[in-house]
């Protein structure tokens, strides 16, 4: 027993290069499957990665990603949030790729970390979920708001200029209830009251101007 | 694969930002580090108490014999089970591996219980005896635990609350695993519940506190 330990201690970074090795003699190996071979492979690459190879890392990143979604879709991941985890799953291999050991299943590894920052992500979206209101709710909601805003100021605006129109001199009032609330065409205006179209046009004017200076205040 | 791309330049961050990393030990590795410390505290406890005491104790009642064996599988194994759980991807559920030894543990212990009963000669606990037991194992637990949680900050534990759980029954197991040495009692109901209490408080600190401690951050940069 201790030397198999002793052993053990001494194949240092030797071990490890020839467990990389079997893993890449292991891909070779026809007898395994598919899905074998492709974790063999990314196992020697996380190894490799692990010693600062930048080309086999970006290869098991890049191999990487198709797995983290399929595991982040099997844990109900909806879809727009799929990249969200991928990304977070990337970053979480990238700090904790020293826990890796090369003589186990990278899959396992990685599918471990992905699951969990999939519940991580779906946790967070059902905390934002309860934070937030529904879309079409709050807008629903914040356009009943400003329509009973609106409704109440257009009310109060229509009372102060009931009130200005009344304090108007008779002729330039009739003017204003003529041509502006009414609607009328200065000639239907001019039959109406009997006044040339010239005057109800001058009346509306000073009309509009003391309106003005009533309701805005300009001078 | 086609929404690889969306990721290139993440991947590409990421690769520029590598550096060789030192690979954390298996957990069979720490676990082997792990029995090293206990088995060195006890031979200064042996060094201190001798093995005297404890033999007697064991061969007039051989049912602290197995609740001493349990105690000590039980430190080793929750000490694995905690290293285990430190590794993505390693089942959670080695964590019923625990129960087995525990068991012996408290149901040998449970036996010495009936000791004041069917052998009325024997020494048995008092309260105050029984709170110097309690003493000995939350001051013993304290270090241990400490020792565990550095020992898994490196690692990263999805789990962080069963694993801190896991290291109090670890750290607990061992202290009552060193109290056996220099223990003056034969096991009663008001040690054992003493003891049940010093082990509940361990394992609910840890769970607690090692949580948080465990817990993975966002900061912690490969080494």
């Amino acid at each position: 027993m201790s030397a198999i330990l002793t052993n053990a201690l001494v194949i240092g970074v030797d071990g490890v290069l020839a467990l990389c090795q079997d893993a890449v003699r292991a891909v070779d190996d026809s007898s395994l499957s598919d899905n074998q071979q492709a974790d063999l492979r990314r196992a020697a690459w996380m190894a490799a990665a692990q010693a600062g190879d930048r080309l086999a890392y970006e290869r098991v990143l890049g191999e990487s990603v198709g797995v983290v979604r399929a595991v982040a879709r099997r844990q109900g991941v909806p879809a727009d949030l799929l990249d969200d985890v991928v990304q977070e799953t990337l970053i979480t291999i990238h700090r904790v790729r020293h826990t890796y050991d090369p003589a186990r299943s990278y899959h396992a590894w990685l599918s471990a970390i992905a699951t969990r920052r999939a519940i991580d992500s779906l946790r967070q979206s059902g905390r934002r979920g309860r934070r937030e209101l529904h879309e079409p709710l709050a807008v629903e909601q914040h356009a009943d708001e400003r329509q009973a805003n609106d409704a109440a100021e257009q009310a109060e605006r229509a009372a102060a200029l009931r009130e200005a129109i009344a304090t108007l001199p008779p002729g330039q009032r009739e003017a204003v209830e003529q041509l502006g609330l009414h609607e009328h065409t200065l000639a239907e205006a001019s039959a109406l009251t009997g006044r040339s179209t010239g005057a109800l046009k001058v009346n509306l004017h000073r009309a509009l101007k003391a309106l003005r200076n009533r309701l805005h205040g300009d001078h | 694969m086609a929404d690889a791309p969306n990721h290139q330049s993440l991947i590409h961050a990421l690769g520029a930002d590598l550096a060789p990393v030192r690979r954390l030990r298996p957990p069979l590795w720490r676990t082997l580090g792990w029995t090293l410390l206990l088995a060195a505290m006890a031979a200064l406890l042996v060094w201190h108490y001798g093995l005297t005491p404890m033999l007697t104790r064991w061969r007039g009642a051989p049912d602290l014999a197995w609740a001493g064996v349990g105690a000590v599988l039980t430190a080793l194994v929750a000490g694995w089970v905690a290293f285990s759980l430190g590794v993505p991807g390693r089942p959670v559920s080695r964590a019923w591996l625990v129960l087995p030894p525990a068991l012996l543990w408290i149901g040998a212990s449970g036996v010495g219980c009936l000791r004041s009963w069917v052998a009325p000669d024997t020494v048995v606990a008092t309260m105050a005896g029984a709170r110097g037991c309690l003493e000995f194992i939350l001051a013993f637990s304290l270090p241990l635990s400490a020792v565990l949680v550095v020992w898994l900050r490196r690692a990263y534990p999805l789990r962080p609350v069963l694993t801190a759980a896991m290291i109090g029954v670890a750290s607990a197991a061992g202290s009552a695993s060193l109290l056996e040495i220099c223990h003056e009692f034969d096991a009663a109901a008001t040690d054992l519940a003493v003891h049940a209490l010093a082990v509940g408080l361990v394992i609910g600190v840890n769970a607690l506190c090692g949580g948080r401690l465990l817990r993975p951050r966002r900061s912690i940069a490969a080494r």
